[in-house]
């Protein structure tokens, strides 16, 4: 596995849909190549800063009129 | 959510209880506006979008039988509610032409060519990004770096990427709410992970170098 390679299955590898036998020659390439760990750094990175992206949730305010038209508009009653 | 804990609350809201109700709009509304803000043109349309998905849960949950789990149903209605409304490409857009992408990953030229020396190699290599500031990386403008890298891309890349990664669906229920195959949903999810990588880079880089 070259480079060019390894950049196009980094996804796989962190979803575990790597073969086996992939798997250790991704490993493998890893553990020599300097260049390649620091993709694979940035790539995790980038999964982590989107993944901490979320801060506003919807405020109690907003949840109860949402309930209100809920119970209006979809037929619960009251 | 654990298997007896699922049934319950479907359970709960099939009685019509208002404390689940309050409990599932209280955990899912901001995604739902999140989610389908990635596939409509605004935040109103998005608001609106998913109030329906509300609505339609109230009618439909009678019906609902537990084969997949309430958050994919949920995320499914959602994308029915966008499609519904034909703000959003239709489903039986072929996926061989959801995949044909030529746009930049910022990857392609960082390598030597065939027939070179060192083929298949960096030409320049990545840097350590665990060597950037803190103050850097967790930044506000690192964040609006990603949100708006994630709204340049492709619409089926923006879509697989915003479930994925910022709501945190697992491959699986990504690929049922899309209705794509499990494969499919890992090449778009690639491609926008690539190309907000790209632009995190210019951003770090140019803070860096300025």
């Amino acid at each position: 596995m070259n480079c060019v390679q390894l950049v196009e299955l980094v996804t796989d590898y962190f979803d575990g849909a790597l073969s086996a036998a992939d798997t250790v020659r991704f490993d493998q390439h890893i553990n020599q190549c300097t260049a390649c760990r620091n993709h694979l750094g940035q790539m995790r990175i980038t999964v982590q800063l989107t993944g901490a992206l979320i801060v506003d949730d919807i405020s109690p305010e907003a949840c109860e009129s949402l309930l209100d038209a809920l119970r209006t508009f979809g037929g619960r009653g009251g | 959510m654990r298997m007896s804990d699922e049934r319950s609350l479907i359970e709960a809201l099939q009685r019509g209880d208002d404390a689940a109700f309050r409990r599932v709009v209280m955990q899912y509304h901001a995604s739902l506006v999140r989610a389908a803000r990635s596939f409509v043109p605004s935040t109103a349309i998005a608001e609106e979008v998913a109030q329906e998905t509300w609505i339609a849960v109230v009618r439909g949950i009678g019906r609902f039988e537990g084969r997949s789990s309430f958050k994919t149903w949920l995320f499914r209605i959602l994308m029915n509610q966008a499609q519904t409304r034909g703000i959003r490409e239709s489903r039986s857009t072929p996926v061989s032409t959801q995949l044909d992408d030529e746009t930049p990953n910022g990857i392609a030229g960082r390598f030597h060519d065939a027939g070179e020396r060192d083929a298949g190699h960096w030409r320049s290599a990545p840097s350590d990004w665990g060597r950037l500031p803190e103050s850097l990386v967790e930044s506000d403008e690192t964040a609006t770096t990603i949100l708006e890298a994630i709204a340049a891309l492709p619409a089926r890349q923006r879509e697989v990427i915003t479930l994925r990664d910022v709501e945190g669906l697992t491959a699986a229920e990504v690929a049922d709410v899309l209705d794509l195959s499990e494969g499919n949903q890992r090449v778009l999810l690639h491609r926008g992970r690539s190309k907000v990588r790209a632009m995190l880079e210019r951003h770090f880089e140019g803070v860096a170098a300025s």
